[in-house]
């Protein structure tokens, strides 16, 4: 196993820049995720570090090894397509040894090696079966084990579990952690699932448009997203956003919105310009009757254990998740008031979060 | 009403009117050819009998004549013969003559083998090796390139024979094996580059991807993922290419004499005593009918079993 480097990386088809500027370093024994919406440019990263795609310029590094322009065959990576592409006139046994008969192992060597990944998979008694017998987890486990015989420097998947239903998904997304906790194997995974991003990942890179916006553990990504883009994208509903019409100054703790005083997080950064947007999580505001934004119920979704009211103001519609008891009803009239100071100010002219008391 | 069947299924009568119109089209179909297998065991006056015979004393003298050469003989000289060892002198004997040697058929039976399937095996692998370039790589052209291949077929191939055959004699190409192998294969090759370009736009392109990264170069995961998975459509391809290459008769004449003379120029100058040895030709035509006829019976299969089995969901 070794690390993952990749260097000011660009891809271009024709016009069209699918992937800028882009660098990243993944750590030995990491469980990476490039999370983003389709089209972000996070699938040719990935096919460029697998070699299925050579990249218009800048380098990638597998360990000490530059390999930016080797074919896929000289990288010694393994990958898990979203299609699993496991050889349909093959039975089990022979995909999972396909890879190894090309690098000259022993037949005794191979059918050890096999047996040892069928077992770790627990694949071991459908190897005589055939590909389309198989259900799509079976299949699934069949792509993993594929991957896993090589031993490779690392594991490249590109939306494995895309093409599961939600129950095998949670199963197999648990199975691909214990297997990683397991073999300790460098892993850059794909998905735009953030759910699967921060249920997998130690860190996630966050895509879009070709870019990397940010790359941090969950946590971080979560709670001090440093872009626009990634709070609205983590997060489910994402972050609310009010646009407020005033500059941030150094020092500043308190924002005066539609007359109400709000306290924020102490800003260590001045805004750019006048136009900027006030970021808090749906879980982090409360209703109440006064002292907050006004606004109408517009909608209440009942998730179980929360609700989620949508509140039309003057800002827009803005989500609150609230308690299982809050009851109220629609086009009834509300306040929406932020009850930490979980918050975060967004330039408007750069999207970027300003540093603050709390960004820090 | 009856609700047990979808309204989307054929109802029994149209399913009864489909199979009625399929058995009279293909009694219609193999009149002709079983006409042609029975004049093969009539002899030859029976052949020739009018009205024509339909039960008969079935008779071998057919496929005899086919493979001999005889000449006939006065009844004193075949009185002064020992007397004959097998069943087919005895047959040429009581007709009056003695096998003097064998005929060119089996020559130009097997000329025809190593014609129809040295250009269909020629057609499909490098139309397989075309049509993947033309299915994955960016080709300059491509649209133009493959507008010409198939303007290739656009006028029938006998309209080039004349520069053909000028420039077949200059290149030494003219009665030769080799020579009618790429002349069949340049004529079947715009079809199998077709062909097999559609079955290989439906192998999606990961299982090449999943060789190469499994350590195979992209030629090797070409034969070893690519070609297996396009069995039904080399099958199909192979099956067009030794139809056209076997049967090809226009050419044949034209190029062919000796050397390289194929069974269809040759099977209709097949005379006997006092004309054409009707027999002789119903019996070589039957033989030249079999082997394409096992060879499709052989692809069947592939014809029929999907290309994927569903092991890529789509």
């Amino acid at each position: 196993m070794s690390k993952i480097k990749i260097v000011n990386l660009q891809k271009s088809f024709g016009d069209f820049t699918a992937v800028k500027n882009s660098n990243l370093t993944i750590n030995d024994k990491e469980f990476f995720v490039l999370l983003g919406p389709s089209g972000c440019g996070k699938t040719t990263t990935l096919r460029m570090i697998a070699g299925l795609e050579l990249p218009t310029s800048g380098e990638i590094y597998l360990g000490d090894e530059e390999v930016g322009m080797l074919r896929a065959s000289e990288r010694d990576i393994a990958f898990v397509f979203q299609l699993f592409a496991l050889y349909p006139h093959m039975n089990v046994k022979n995909n999972l040894s396909f890879p190894l008969k090309m690098q000259g192992y022993s037949r005794s060597e191979i059918k050890t090696r096999v047996e040892e990944a069928a077992k770790l998979l627990r694949i071991d008694h459908i190897l005589n079966s055939n590909i389309s017998s198989l259900s799509g987890g079976d299949r699934q486990r069949v792509a993993l084990g594929r991957a896993l015989v090589r031993r490779p420097k690392a594991f490249l998947m590109d939306e494995p579990l895309g093409t599961l239903d939600a129950e095998f998904r949670e199963l197999m997304c648990l199975e691909l952690k214990k297997l990683h906790i397991d073999i300790g194997a460098t892993t850059v995974y794909v998905t735009h699932d953030q759910l699967e991003a921060m249920s997998l990942a130690d860190r996630i890179a966050v895509m879009d448009g070709g870019e990397i916006l940010q790359a941090d553990e969950p946590s971080v990504i979560y709670n001090k997203p440093a872009t626009k883009f990634v709070a609205s994208f983590i997060g489910s509903p994402g972050m609310n956003f009010i646009s407020i019409d005033q500059g941030i100054s150094n020092e500043q703790s308190t924002l005066n919105i539609e007359g109400t005083n709000f306290n924020i997080p102490k800003q260590y950064e001045i805004s750019k310009g006048k136009k900027n947007s006030f970021g808090i999580r749906p879980e982090n505001l409360s209703l109440t009757s006064e002292g907050g934004l006004k606004g109408s119920v517009f909608g209440v979704e009942y998730l179980g254990s929360r609700k989620i009211v949508t509140v039309k103001t003057n800002f827009g519609e803005i989500k609150v998740k609230t308690d299982i008891s809050t009851s109220v009803k629609v086009n009834e009239n509300v306040q929406v008031k932020p009850s930490n100071d979980n918050i975060i100010i967004f330039d408007g002219e750069t999207d970027k979060s300003l540093k603050s008391e709390f960004m820090n | 009403m009856d609700t047990s069947r979808s309204y989307l299924e054929p109802s029994s009568f149209s399913k009864k009117l489909a199979a009625t119109i399929i058995i009279v089209y293909t009694v219609i179909t193999l009149i002709p050819i079983s006409w042609m297998v029975m004049t093969s065991f009539k002899n030859v006056n029976s052949a020739i009998s009018y009205p024509p015979e339909v039960l008969f004393k079935p008779s071998l003298e057919g496929y005899v004549n086919l493979f001999t050469n005889r000449s006939r003989q006065s009844q004193e000289y075949l009185d002064s013969l020992p007397a004959p060892e097998t069943w087919y002198e005895e047959l040429v004997r009581s007709r009056e003559m003695v096998i003097t040697g064998p005929s060119k058929f089996l020559g130009r039976y097997s000329n025809s083998m190593i014609i129809g399937f040295g250009s269909t095996f020629a057609s499909v692998f490098l139309g397989a090796l075309a049509a993947y370039a033309f299915s994955r790589f960016r080709v300059p052209l491509k649209d133009d390139l493959l507008f010409f291949i198939l303007s290739t077929r656009m006028f029938p191939p006998i309209a080039v024979a004349v520069p053909i055959f000028i420039m077949y004699r200059k290149l030494g190409l003219g009665d030769t094996h080799l020579g009618m192998i790429i002349l069949y294969t340049v004529v079947n090759l715009s079809l199998a580059v077709w062909l097999l370009k559609g079955f290989m736009d439906e192998i999606p392109k990961e299982y090449e991807e999943a060789a190469m990264i499994d350590g195979y170069s992209r030629l090797q995961a070409f034969f070893k993922v690519v070609l297996p998975q396009a069995m039904t459509g080399i099958a199909a391809t192979a099956i067009f290419c030794m139809i056209f290459s076997w049967n090809e008769y226009a050419f044949a004449v034209l190029l062919t004499q000796f050397n390289a003379q194929t069974a269809p120029p040759f099977i209709p100058t097949i005379i006997g005593e006092g004309g054409l040895d009707w027999p002789a030709i119903g019996a070589g035509t039957t033989l030249f009918l079999l082997p394409v006829m096992v060879f499709t019976i052989i692809l069947r299969k592939h014809l029929l079993r999907g290309i994927t089995f569903g092991a890529v969901r789509k």
